[in-house]
């Protein structure tokens, strides 16, 4: 018979001694290989990317976990990717998305307070290099759509590397200002203010295009300028990986590979920021707020205060992805900072975990690859069906018939609903639930 | 001078006076019991103490300066803590790290040192997890505990991780709101003695609400008797144990006599 016990065993044995390592290299071999071989396959970058989760759950030295991962994400990554440029593009999402659920993580996860409208932060961030690193300081005073083409830029694009900074402590203000009159609201009174001031900022980045187009209303701001990419750049990358790629990677491309390295770093430093902060007196104190208001501002902790630093942060990794967003894209537009991304966020926080860092990137990947590859690729799935005569058997039904409206692309509110309510329902932890960390206290003197 | 005065301080709920007038003064190094029946209105006296509640009136001093107006966090670092009745710890948190937060507004960390790591920042952290990890022992929790989460604690072990978690704050006076209620009388005697300890070896001001007749009358100084807000009685033990309207207060409700035989015990 198959005890779980057995079961269990089994699986304790697969994760000690040599097996893991074994394990994690087969599954990163296969995952790449199947990648290289068929570039266009999603089930083949599930299983490559899924290496990750591979690497990150085994029982590994540390110096292995680094060494792979480092190879992973700077060598192995950019090379399939350039291959697609689409897995540069989903690589890039994860991170932008993985570091926006970081900072709404530091909010509701560890603060405990329910924001809504986080999204408008990296608004905030995207609008800022929007209008400093495009042309549209010098289209203001023209309606959007009759500008004249050749105006010129108001700051070099490699401005934008300042601007990350710029963007940082812009959003952290306003992080501050909005926090300032709405941090005495409490559970659902706060998440109302703050899904109001979400669709406030989207709504000025929509109108502000009136008596001055500061915005460039609805039609968005293009272009938006991305720092320079020197030709040896281009040349080095492919004279070092032109081997393996097997074609010239175009500039256009190595921009990806430049975007997605970019956003990795930026990743790496908010993962870095968040796990310190999280473990010294303000870490400390935020999940104290969240546990016990009461109790926390009567040990001595200062609510309003604490409160505005989770906000103020949160806010900031929001902005400093902004401007990267604005960039790679060279377009900002409103409808990048719907109530439904607020809510995307949302979603992969609470199918993490609240409250863990590894959980939430875990949320940010996932909820990422089912959006843009899993569902997308239902509707290619179903669009070919409903080309093809097949017929599904029993009920005689033909695929051509199906109705067009029918597209699992558009179903995103449907996934992330029912993410939220299955997590809610079997798993309110989330994939991977927070952990206290473990202090090795001296020893007990022996009694 | 005293360490605590409350003058004439009235706490209002809409129209209910939970206390009423109140006249409170408190000594260093004593320690000294409210007690009275239930809805006296201890813990909402308590609460203005802490600034949780605004008194409507009257003045409270805290070292001859007043704590009218100051948020809870801002009294707390004058050097008042407090337990509560219905156990606040940080359920989801560690021991020690509850203990920790105690010490929020002693440790001079910031988020600048605390994202660079620097070395005063890793100084500081050991040493306060060293002081949080004695501070469990010296409440008498079993220290490898320490990294347990404090909701998987049983109830007496919540109450002294509480009681660390006030001392953490090395405050001058601790305000203890029944902090034997659920105990087994062996648990009682061990936080009486504790109490005691506490008020002897670290020289901590002790104001405490308690039921228990038995820690009360051993431990007290003094006691204040409260009822429908306002303090109808103080005094040492021996002299609350026979006043009247102590008696009365406490026991005339309905209350037969045997139960005056229970409290004198
Ligand atoms: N936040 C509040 N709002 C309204 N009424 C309150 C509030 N807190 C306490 N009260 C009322 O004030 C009165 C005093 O309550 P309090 O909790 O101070 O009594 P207590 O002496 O601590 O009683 P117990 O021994 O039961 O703990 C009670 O009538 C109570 O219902
Ligand atoms: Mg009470």
């Amino acid at each position: 018979m198959f005890s779980k016990e057995k079961f269990q065993d089994f699986l304790a044995k697969l994760n000690t001694g040599y097996t893991p390592y074994v394990l994690i290299l087969v599954h990163i071999m296969i995952g790449a290989i199947w990648v290289y071989s068929s570039p266009r396959s999603n089930v083949a970058f599930v299983v490559f990317i899924s290496s990750l989760l591979t690497l990150y759950g085994l029982n590994t030295n540390k110096i292995f976990k680094l060494s792979a991962g480092l190879i992973l994400a700077l060598v192995v990554m950019p090379v399939l990717g350039v291959r697609n440029i689409f897995y540069l593009e989903i690589m890039f999402q994860i991170s932008v998305f993985a570091a926006l659920s970081l900072g709404l993580n530091i909010v509701i996860g560890f603060a405990g307070l329910l924001d809504l409208g986080y999204v408008a932060f990296y608004a905030v961030g995207a609008y800022l290099w929007g209008f400093f690193g495009s042309q549209q300081f010098y289209a203001i005073p023209y309606a959007p759509g009759i500008q004249p083409s050749d105006l010129p830029f108001l700051l070099p694009g490699d401005m934008f590397y300042l601007f990350i900074f710029i963007a940082i402590i812009v959003a952290a203000l306003t992080g501050i200002l909005l926090g300032l009159p709405v941090l005495r609201l409490r559970g659902d009174y706060l998440a109302i203010v703050t899904l109001g001031f979400g669709e406030v900022i989207r709504v000025l980045a929509n109108n502000l295009d009136k008596p001055w187009n500061l915005t460039n209303g609805p039609q968005g701001i293009t272009p938006v300028q991305r720092p320079t990419m020197p030709q040896f750049a281009v040349d080095g990358f492919n004279n070092f990986f032109g081997g393996i790629i097997g074609h010239t990677v175009s500039k256009a491309d190595v921009y990806n590979v430049f975007f997605y390295l970019l956003a990795l770093l930026v990743i790496v430093t908010i993962i870095q920021v968040v796990s310190r902060l999280n473990d010294s007196k303000i870490g400390r104190a935020w999940t104290a707020i969240r546990e016990d208001e009461t109790a926390a501002i009567a040990m001595g902790i200062p609510l309003v205060q604490m409160k505005l630093a989770a906000f103020a942060t949160g806010a900031s990794f929001a902005g400093a992805m902004g401007v990267l967003m604005a960039a790679s894209r060279t377009f900002v537009s409103p409808e990048s900072f719907s109530f439904m991304q607020s809510i995307g966020v949302l979603t992969m926080v609470i199918l993490g975990g609240t409250g863990s860092i590894p959980g939430v990137i875990l949320g940010a990947a996932t909820v990422t690859v089912l959006n843009l590859q899993i569902l997308q690729g239902f509707s290619l799935y179903l669009s070919q069906l409903r080309q093809s005569d097949a017929v599904i058997p029993i009920i005689n039904f033909a695929w051509k018939n199906l109705s067009t409206q029918l597209d699992p692309a558009k179903y995103q509110r449907l996934l992330f609903g029912a993410i939220l309510i299955l997590m809610m329902i079997f798993r309110p932890a989330g994939l991977i639930p927070a952990a206290r960390r473990q202090r090795e206290l001296a020893a007990d003197d022996e009694e | 001078m005293a360490l605590l005065q409350a003058i004439d301080v009235t706490k209002r709920f809409g129209g209910l006076t939970a206390v009423n007038k109140m006249n409170f003064e408190l000594k260093k190094g004593e320690i000294v019991s409210v007690i009275g029946p239930n809805g006296a209105g201890k813990t909402t006296f308590f609460n203005t103490l802490t600034g949780l509640y605004r008194p409507e009136e009257g003045k409270i001093l805290f070292n001859g300066t007043s704590l009218i107006g100051l948020r809870p966090d801002q009294i707390a670092a004058r050097g008042i803590a407090r337990t509560f009745q219905n156990i606040r710890l940080f359920g989801n948190m560690s021991v020690i790290e509850n203990v920790l937060v105690g010490m929020h507004f002693h440790l001079k960390q910031n988020m600048v040192s605390a994202i660079l790591r620097f070395d005063s920042f890793k100084k500081e952290e050991l040493e306060a997890e060293a002081c949080a990890y004695e501070l469990i022992k010296y409440v008498g929790i079993d220290t490898s505990l320490s990294n347990e989460l404090a909701k998987n604690l049983p109830y007496g072990g919540q109450r002294r991780v509480e009681i660390a978690r006030a001392l953490a704050a090395d405050p001058q006076l601790l305000l203890l709101d029944e902090p034997a209620a659920g105990m087994n009388p062996q648990e009682t005697e061990e936080v009486t003695n504790l109490f005691r300890r506490i008020r002897d070896e670290k020289e901590i001001t002790i104001l405490l609400i308690e039921h228990d007749m038995r820690v009360v009358m051993r431990i007290s100084e003094r006691i204040s008797v409260m009822d429908y807000g306002e303090k109808i009685a103080e005094g040492s033990p021996a002299q609350i144990r026979s006043n009247s309207h102590v008696i009365e207060a406490y026991l005339g409700r309905g209350a037969v006599a045997g139960q005056h035989e229970e409290m004198v015990k």
